[in-house]
């Protein structure tokens, strides 16, 4: 069981630090893809915590259909957060 | 599953995350003022909510609640089934909720050309 | 300034989550003991086999025992669908046709998604139909599904989704939701009764009564809904880059 501990609590590190990344990342693409992993992250920790279901469908839909939502947005939208371009004129 | 001795790393880790997840996601929701971080931070909010809500339900030593052949008759433990129920219905909502939202925030742009709350003047479109 | 304000304001939201959490122990055994029937989980952990026959305890809560719950969900996916069609509505001008606004996209990605497209559907359906057995179900791969016609919208500048049958197919598997449960209020009493269809063997592909059509069901559904969602964002036309 200790190798299932390991997993989680490098889980657990690896899910804060991504999301502080996807807030503090100025260039909003790889801040969406921050959120992807977000979501891939809880899709394994739902696992280990006995929700297959919750992980399926996490997996499905945050993954996946979520972020391609984002990026749809970004590109119709802008891709830095600043907008300096705009701002610039 | 049993964490065994373990149980506290366990517990501040899965507790712990979630709670960061939230705090993160509140923050950037009201600080940030571009309209897809807005977003961005609710989504995560949500995806810690979600986490909190499946660690409740975990109890020591338990499987999933699937009667499949090789736990019918036994006498197995299982986690509390009604938070994974709830859980599952609101992923599905939060991405509606997602969607909508991003196409507000593409029809905003379309109309002001900035996706920045403090660029927007008019309160009118 | 602002950033000391939330700061502060998060860390006594922290500070009582935290606090909350310390008597809400991870791991407790919150259900009782497995003969006592106090909390609700308890009781569908005991009752869910005999009563329904459904080896899955999770697609027998949100299909049966919350049923109702399900039908409002897959409504507020419906409502989003046709919420996000009327905000990106743009009346289109004379002699221009509908078309997405993708580039045509490189042979690999190409040859990829028309390799993987038929295997995506069909693990989509796999999902779907064993929804009552293993983990997954109407839901999950309904979102499979999306995601196969996804890849072939990106790859395929030319790939055209029949609105008129994304329409009938969520119409009629809203149709299929909402008479079963009809027919279960006429012949049993109660909305979804599951009483009507013999039960089955546990863990057979033909068990559970009315379950596992229900959750097909709801698989078209939300495969169609979130296709359609997918097809509306991908068509939206992309503004003049401003300099």
């Amino acid at each position: 069981m200790i190798i299932y501990v390991v997993i989680f609590s490098i889980l657990a590190v690896l899910l804060v630090a991504s999301a502080l990344f996807a807030i503090i990342q100025k260039d909003l693409l790889y801040a969406v893809i921050a959120t992807g992993v977000i979501s891939l992250i809880l899709s394994v920790m739902f696992f280990i915590l006995q929700a297959p279901d919750v992980a399926l469908t996490e997996a499905a839909i945050g993954i996946a259909l979520t972020t391609i939502v984002f990026v749809i947005t970004i590109r119709n939208t802008t891709r830095n957060e600043d907008e300096k371009e705009i701002n610039s004129k | 599953m049993d964490f065994g001795q373990y149980q506290n790393i366990v517990t501040i880790s899965v507790y712990g995350s979630a709670i960061a997840l939230i705090l993160i996601g509140l923050y950037a929701v009201l600080i940030k003022k571009n309209l897809i971080k807005i977003v961005i931070g609710l989504s995560l909010a949500d995806a810690g909510i979600h986490l909190l809500f499946v660690a409740i339900g975990y109890l020591k030593g338990g499987t999933a609640p699937i009667f499949s052949p090789s736990v019918v008759g036994e006498n197995v433990t299982m986690v509390d089934p009604v938070p994974q129920a709830l859980v599952l219905t609101a992923i599905v909502i939060g991405f509606a909720v997602t969607a909508v939202a991003l196409s507000l925030v593409i029809r905003l742009y379309k109309h002001h050309n900035t996706a920045r709350i403090d660029q927007i003047k008019s309160l009118k479109w | 300034m602002k950033n000391i304000i939330v700061i502060a304001l998060l860390l006594v939201v922290g500070f009582y989550l935290v606090d909350s959490f310390n008597y809400i122990k991870f791991g407790d055994n919150r259900l009782g003991a497995p003969s006592d029937e106090k909390t609700v989980g308890a009781y569908y952990l005991n009752n869910t086999v005999e009563k329904t026959g459904v080896a899955n305890v999770i697609t027998a809560i949100i299909v049966n025992y919350r049923g109702f719950d399900t039908l409002g969900e897959v409504t507020v996916l419906f409502l989003a669908t046709t919420g996000l069609g009327s905000i990106l509505y743009r009346r289109r001008k004379e002699g221009e046709h509908e078309e997405r606004v993708t580039k045509e996209s490189s042979y690999l990605l190409q040859t990829g998604s028309k390799i993987l497209f038929p295997f995506v559907i069909l693990l989509g359906i796999y999902v779907f139909i064993h929804g009552h057995l293993t983990p997954g179900g109407g839901f999950q791969g309904g979102a499979i599904v999306a995601t196969g016609f996804l890849l072939m919208l990106i790859a395929y500048k030319n790939f055209k989704l029949g609105h008129n049958q994304l329409t009938w197919v969520e119409s009629l598997a809203g149709i299929t939701f909402v008479s079963i449960g009809m027919w279960g209020l006429i012949t049993g009493g109660t909305f979804l009764e599951n009483s009507f269809i013999p039960k089955g063997t546990l863990n057979s592909l033909f068990s559970g009564g009315i379950i596992p059509i229900i959750y097909i069901a709801v698989g078209f559904k939300v495969a169609a809904e979130l296709t359609g969602v997918l097809d509306i964002l991908l068509s939206i036309k992309p503004s003049k880059i401003k300099k």
